[in-house]
């Protein structure tokens, strides 16, 4: 676990080092993961240590999201004013995007390969 | 209890109280504490949508912290150290993304096509919607990343001319929203492929969209996961060469 996890640590690094290297807007653990998944690819799948590791640690992935949540606090004054057109933004918004991405999805897909629509 | 006694528990108490609240501790403890009573009433719920956990947990400490007058900085204080573990937690996305590699290649021209049209209508439809209704620009600017996950959201409204921590909470409240009703949405529509579902929420509703896609099956986490990655790193190229020409436009 400790090796794997030095392992996630490292790529994420390298990430980093490469975002603020270059000046590039993509996050550093983005491209950390970009480097991980071509890794993989070389190296034709995860060791043992770094599959369960990482299955652990996604597995709470909710959890990791709750600390930036409660920064929620430090608006409520906007949220008191702008509460609707924030509310509607973010409701139609999300709405029209999972829409508009599945179906758009689902069409190129089942054109590319016909009955290649498959259920786990 | 006697008045002489209350005030003599009362010192020491008001001392370990003014000492806990300190120090990183109880932060991080109390945010550990909120998610797994959240996440024991979403089993208890039979994780239906509604009963999100980061929703839950959220609800719980702003009133916590709100009751006992603590800052949400000194909260921070302790809860950045699972906020640091979004950076391992998003390279770790890579090994179930590898798990579909045969799949993502045979979809690859569907991908690319979905994610493209997904990022600009993700972005472009939120400003739109928020300036219909009369948002003020700061929160037009915030909203525009609100469908990446945080830290590329907090960025670039950095670089835009949003406010990161504004920021922060719309792209939770959207990956709240998003997990919470994707799968009704998907249900009217007719899509029922978990790949295609998991692909469209990782666009629309990110980290936590993807949190609940790994719930729903291994498949659906890993578009999700997929989605998520590639719509933050193109969000992150288009948003700072696309914002300005569309802030001309907004007035």
């Amino acid at each position: 676990m400790l090796a794997a996890l030095t392992q996630l640590l490292l790529f994420q690094l390298a990430g980093e080092v490469i975002a603020h290297g270059l000046g590039l807007a993509v996050p550093g653990p983005v491209i950390g993961m970009v480097l991980l998944f071509a890794f993989l690819v070389l190296r034709q799948g995860p060791g043992h240590d770094l599959q369960h590791t990482s299955q652990n640690l996604l597995s709470h992935l909710s959890l990791l999201f709750v600390p930036a949540g409660t920064g929620v606090m430090l608006h409520l004054h906007r949220l008191q004013d702008e509460w609707l057109p924030i509310l509607l933004s973010l409701l139609l918004s999300t709405a029209v995007t999972l829409a508009l991405t599945g179906l758009l999805l689902k069409a190129l897909s089942r054109r590319a390969a016909p009955g290649g629509e498959t259920r786990p | 209890m006697s008045a002489p006694l209350a005030t003599a528990l009362g010192a020491p108490l008001a001392q370990i109280w003014v000492y806990l609240s300190a120090s990183p501790l109880l932060g991080l403890t109390v945010t550990l504490l909120a998610y797994q009573g959240a996440f024991a009433l979403y089993r208890k719920a039979k994780f239906h949508p509604a009963a999100n956990p980061v929703l839950l947990a959220v609800a719980f400490l702003v009133a916590l912290l709100a009751i006992t007058g603590t800052p949400y900085q000194t909260y921070f204080d302790g809860a950045q150290f699972v906020h640091f573990l979004l950076g391992p937690a998003t390279v770790a996305l890579a090994i179930p993304l590898y798990a579909q590699i045969k799949r993502v290649k045979a979809m690859f021209w569907p991908i690319l096509i979905a994610l493209v049209a997904g990022c600009l209508t993700a972005a472009l439809s939120a400003m739109a919607v928020g300036k219909l209704f009369g948002a003020s620009l700061a929160t037009l600017l915030s909203l525009a990343p609100k469908s990446v996950t945080t830290p590329i959201a907090m960025g670039i409204a950095e670089r835009t001319g949003g406010l990161p921590s504004l920021t922060a909470v719309l792209v939770i409240t959207t990956g709240i929203l998003g997990a919470v009703g994707a799968r009704y949405l998907f249900d009217a529509l007719n899509i029922k492929d978990h790949a295609v579902r998991g692909f469209a929420i990782g666009i629309a509703s990110h980290g936590i969209g993807t949190a609940r896609a790994f719930q729903v099956s291994e498949q659906c986490g890993a578009f999700a996961a997929l989605a998520m990655g590639l719509n933050g790193a193109l969000t992150a190229l288009l948003l700072p060469v696309v914002l300005p020409w569309v802030k001309g436009w907004l007035g």
